[in-house]
């Protein structure tokens, strides 16, 4: 089977500083990779550059497209990977207010990707965004209200509602859970799993929140100082970690 | 002001040369907003010195020149330019559509049909269609290069979700020979459909954005719009009080402080032409 996204020796450095360092992981279509380490330890760097947001120092990141199958999307031309990040590939903000546009309601929000792919019937738009709240558990009768008027967990999932709205098969999420209450976090990682096996969605999450990967993620890769220091299947690494920083960060999990 | 005092139309020769090279440039890529260096101007932004500056780039001592400010010809800003162009170069000047060579305008299109050979220029506050939906600059430019118009039916989206239909009504989104998206300057969208196939040479300044736009003779222009929310020329639903025509854009006149209120067409050369001719509306004295 090919890999829907194969990361080779991804670099990034900031100056003298390491954001990350010679990543190399295979993605398969379904899988959810969880990507979890301290503040400071390159997983955002990681994920921004796999998504395109920033440029890698070195390295490849290659991704199985519909069209030509797999493209190196760091050498492809600037329009195939705006194009990418609004069909196939979906991003999740940690603040929704990144991701969302504030001045807009909320089925604009969830259109948006729609007629950026070329929908042009208001109707069948408005339609699909009403169905997409529904289905992230936000009241119909809210389509119309701004995202302002929301609560944060309403804006999480708004945000999501708006990604996967054009069915993306890759999804990248930076801490979707942070900021958000314990109880609206497990309603949204409820929802998140949901969506993730009924869509067969294949998802990239970063977090700090070993909770959050336990729930969601098949394999998991620990970062520290922008190395990967230990990765395997999500339940092996978390029960027996072999790693130091990873032993040390799995004790750190306060018990209740 | 002795005769010397300033160059013809007002601008040294080598900004003209700057202003001209932005607008071939612009009549090349219809739609595309090239940047030029804006100039000073002895009037305040706002006022139309993007217009002022285009129009004194294209004038020549031959042409007759006429300044249009939401369809009339006699209120301040008309007077105001025209006055500046005939102390500063000298041009004749006409208040008559089809005997004018260069139009400057703010807001509207003359309701006569222009001709082959004719220069219609536009004052533009805000040449950038994608603004208040997209704040950032370098991301707008990059929209339009990749052609990524998407956003722009948010924004029509967002009027049909909040008012049961298209309620923009001016400066109404085109997009000019299937690829660039333009803001056409706060026309009413009535006007739209006279950009389209027009035999006149268009030319859009906005000066505070320093940024210059042009629409060739000939140029498909298209409003966009739904499939199911076809893009509609409205207008106010009356006559003209004044001439009768029902087919030109009309001004809503309060003429008493009892309700009472007037549509007259806002193209006042327009209307005047059909008055002379005999046609008389129900308001006309």
């Amino acid at each position: 089977m090919t890999p829907l996204l194969s990361v080779q020796d991804l670099s990034k450095m900031y100056g003298g500083h390491i954001g990350c360092k010679d990543v190399s992981f295979d993605l398969y279509p379904g899988e959810v990779m969880g990507i979890v380490g301290e503040s400071g330890s390159g997983k955002s760097t990681l994920l921004n550059c796999m998504a395109g947001h920033l440029v890698p120092d070195a390295g490849q990141v290659v991704f199985d497209t519909r069209a030509e199958g797999p493209q190196d999307t760091v050498t492809m031309s600037e329009p195939e990977r705006r194009m990418l990040g609004r069909t196939d590939w979906a991003f999740v903000h940690q603040h929704a207010r990144d991701g969302l546009r504030m001045g807009v309601s909320a089925g604009g929000n969830v259109g948006e990707r729609l007629m950026a792919v070329g929908a042009r019937h208001y109707g069948d738009i408005r339609a699909t965004a009403t169905d997409w709240l529904e289905r992230v558990e936000i009241d119909a009768g809210r389509i119309d209200d701004r995202p302002t008027t929301f609560s944060g967990g309403m804006q999480q999932r708004l945000q999501i509602a708006r990604n996967l709205v054009t069915g993306p098969r890759l999804v990248f999420m930076d801490e979707p859970t942070g900021g958000l209450d314990v109880s609206v976090q497990a309603r949204l990682l409820d929802l998140l799993r949901g969506l993730v096996r009924d869509m067969g969605l294949s998802a990239v999450i970063v977090t700090h929140d070993l909770a959050v990967v336990r729930l969601l993620a098949d394999r998991l890769m620990v970062m520290k100082s922008g190395h990967v220091v230990e990765q395997g299947l999500t339940d092996q690494v978390l029960d027996d970690p072999q790693h130091g920083y990873t032993q040390l960060l799995v004790s750190s999990v306060l018990q209740v | 002001m002795t005769e010397n005092a300033y160059n013809f139309a007002y601008l040294d020769e080598q900004t003209k040369r700057m202003i001209r090279r932005a607008i071939l440039k612009g009549l090349a890529i219809p739609g595309y907003q090239v940047p030029f260096a804006s100039r000073e101007m002895p009037m305040p932004y706002g006022w139309g010195t993007g217009g002022v500056q285009v129009s004194a780039a294209v004038l020549t001592p031959e042409d007759r020149f006429k300044v249009i400010d939401q369809g009339a010809d006699d209120t301040t800003n008309a007077v105001s330019i025209r006055s500046f162009f005939q102390r500063t170069a000298g041009v004749a000047t006409t208040t008559h559509t089809q005997e004018a060579t260069v139009i400057q305008t703010r807001h509207r299109i003359p309701e006569e049909p222009l001709n082959e050979g004719q220069i219609l220029v536009y004052q533009v506050p805000i040449p950038e269609p994608l603004r208040f939906l997209e704040p950032r600059e370098t991301e707008t430019r990059k929209m339009h290069a990749l052609e990524e118009y998407g956003l722009m039916h948010v924004k029509l989206y967002e009027d049909i979700a909040r008012h049961g239909h298209i309620a923009t009504a001016y400066a109404y989104p085109v997009k000019v020979e299937g690829r660039y998206v333009m803001d056409p300057s706060p026309i009413p969208k009535f006007d739209n459909p006279k950009m389209s196939g027009n035999a006149a040479i268009q030319l859009f300044g906005a000066g505070r954005e320093q940024r210059i736009y042009a629409l060739p003779p000939y140029t498909q222009v298209v409003s966009l719009d739904f499939e199911d929310h076809p893009f509609e020329a409205s207008k106010a639903d009356h006559p003209c009080g004044l001439c009768g025509a029902d087919d030109s854009y009309l001004d809503e006149v309060i003429v008493d402080d009892a309700g009472g209120r007037m549509f007259v067409c806002s193209d006042t050369d327009f209307c005047d032409a059909r008055q002379s001719a005999g046609f008389k509306g129900k308001d006309a004295a």
